[in-house]
């Protein structure tokens, strides 16, 4: 399992990359190898909210849907199309091919989230 | 964690390092290297599961035939030697104790009743109840057999050319054979659950562990319970617990064909006779969506902004790219060509009521 140095990431298998106050959001490579294959993102639209630990969309595999779960609240100022008609680009590089990208409106939450380290702590512990 | 039960090729499984996950109080394998390729291997070519945590339960005895016909709802009086049924073993209100295919064997008055992971302890203990006034012995084997299935339009050319067992040829569907491969006794069926041509064998543990090396080594693929249910669910087949249970009946389901109700009697007769007469509350349709959106066993149908029944399974057809499913719903509803709406999470998508065989079946005779 991969996991890259210099992100926040969540209980629920999604990374964080921050540029600013943008939030630049993912799912992780133990999420996508969980998951198998993937045939479909359902992704928010620009301008939605997001809150904190609530669902914003899915990610779809052969055999089941699983929420994707934003990490942080703010709102979602673009989301990546070519996850549209090439789902699978998740599971090729899940660290390359964002989700969305949201501009945070309380970026002290990163702080609840873990680095590399623990996180891939915490999923050897699955 | 639950107490999970391992099979004779849990071994042969960590060794692919298959993901498992667990299934009807077993660790089974969901898949070896991907869904996708492991349905189009079966598709296509061939492609072979580890089948053994499906349960084995022998009905011999003087009663035998008399006390099968009264718990299975499919006529086997006129079943010669070596068929085999496909059937279910209902609750007196109609309902489905489990759908199960029943084998009779060569040996007078002796019948295999293969029943599915889940239900094993449930279904013995239901035909043991139900065997009061019977001379009848129940032998729950379940335990000392392992069972792999080979399906697809190879499978028959492997099982003549690589296990040399030249009489598959001649195997008809839904019949089988006692036979012998490497010296050990080997139960051939041509059965399965995938739509496709192919064989089941049970046979001791051992022996499937040397069926099942022996196959790998002839490039067989590996194929996990994952796509098992794309497969099957593509052809329309039910499974437990999602199509069929105690809250449907088989012919709410569809599958009134397999429940003869002009035999003289069998559990659950009268609800289903009264239910083929008036109708059922709900039926299992198919339902096509005209939008990109995969429904999932449990989301809402609705029509005219009313709820009208649940996803029982639902894919983006490997086989065909469309995203279909098999739906519980109100009968009312229930007509060919109507609109309905699948509610997906926080959006509802369009789709059609259709026939629930989204792929047609490929079986060899």
């Amino acid at each position: 399992m991969k996991t890259i140095e210099g992100l926040y990431y969540s209980e629920s298998h999604e990374w964080v990359k921050t540029e600013g106050d943008m939030a630049i959001i993912g799912i992780t490579d133990y999420a996508q190898h969980a998951m198998g294959d993937i045939v479909y993102v359902d992704m928010p639209e620009v301008d939605d909210e997001v809150n904190a630990e609530e669902e914003f969309g899915a990610v779809e595999s052969v055999k089941a849907a699983s929420d994707l779960i934003s990490p942080v609240s703010g709102t979602v100022v673009e989301v990546n199309e070519a996850l549209e008609d090439e789902s699978g680009l998740l599971n090729q590089d899940p660290y390359e091919n964002w989700i969305i990208k949201v501009q945070m409106s309380q970026p002290d939450e990163l702080d609840k989230l873990m680095n590399a380290t623990d996180y891939a702590a915490f999923c050897e512990n699955q | 964690m639950e107490d999970l039960s391992k099979t004779c090729l849990y071994d042969r499984h960590e060794a692919l390092k298959a993901q498992m996950n667990p299934f009807g109080g077993f660790i089974m394998p969901i898949q070896y290297s991907n869904i996708i390729d492991e349905h189009q291997a079966v598709r296509h070519k061939a492609g072979m599961f580890d089948v053994s945590h499906m349960g084995e339960i022998f009905v011999s005895g003087p009663d035998a035939e008399r006390f099968v016909n009264h718990i299975f709802t499919n006529d086997i009086r006129t079943m010669p030697a070596e068929k085999i049924q496909y059937g279910m073993m209902l609750y007196p209100d109609g309902g489905v104790v489990d759908d199960l295919l029943v084998y009779k064997m060569t040996e007078e008055n002796k019948y295999l009743l293969v029943v599915n992971a889940a239900n094993i302890a449930k279904d013995d203990e239901w035909i043991r109840c139900q065997s009061e006034g019977y001379d009848v012995k129940i032998d729950n084997q379940s335990d000392q057999w392992g069972e792999i299935a080979l399906q697809g339009p190879e499978a028959e050319r492997i099982v003549v050319d690589v296990l040399g067992i030249p009489q598959a040829a001649d195997l008809a569907f839904y019949t089988f054979t006692e036979t012998v491969w490497n010296t050990a006794p080997v139960l051939l069926s041509r059965t399965g659950y995938t739509g496709e041509d192919g064989f089941e064998f049970y046979a001791a543990p051992e022996v499937i562990v040397a069926l099942w090396d022996k196959l790998l080594e002839a490039g067989v693929t590996p194929c996990g319970l994952g796509c098992r249910d794309t497969l099957r669910f593509e052809v329309g087949l039910p499974l437990y617990g999602h199509e069929l249970s105690a809250k449907i009946s088989p012919i709410e389901a569809g599958l009134g064909i397999f429940v003869k109700t002009d035999k003289e009697e069998f559990i659950g007769k009268e609800s289903i006779v009264r239910q083929k007469a008036e109708g059922t509350a709900h039926k299992i349709v198919g339902i096509e969506l005209t939008e990109k959106a995969i429904p999932r066993a449990g989301y809402p149908i609705e029509c005219e902004g009313k709820v009208i029944g649940e996803v029982t399974t639902g894919y983006q057809s490997i086989s065909t790219g469309k995203y279909v499913c098999m739906a519980l719903i109100d009968r009312t509803y229930a007509e060919m060509g109507r609109q309905v709406e699948v509610r997906v999470r926080k959006k509802t998508f369009a789709g059609t009521i259709c026939k629930k065989r989204f792929y047609d079946k490929n079986y060899k005779k």
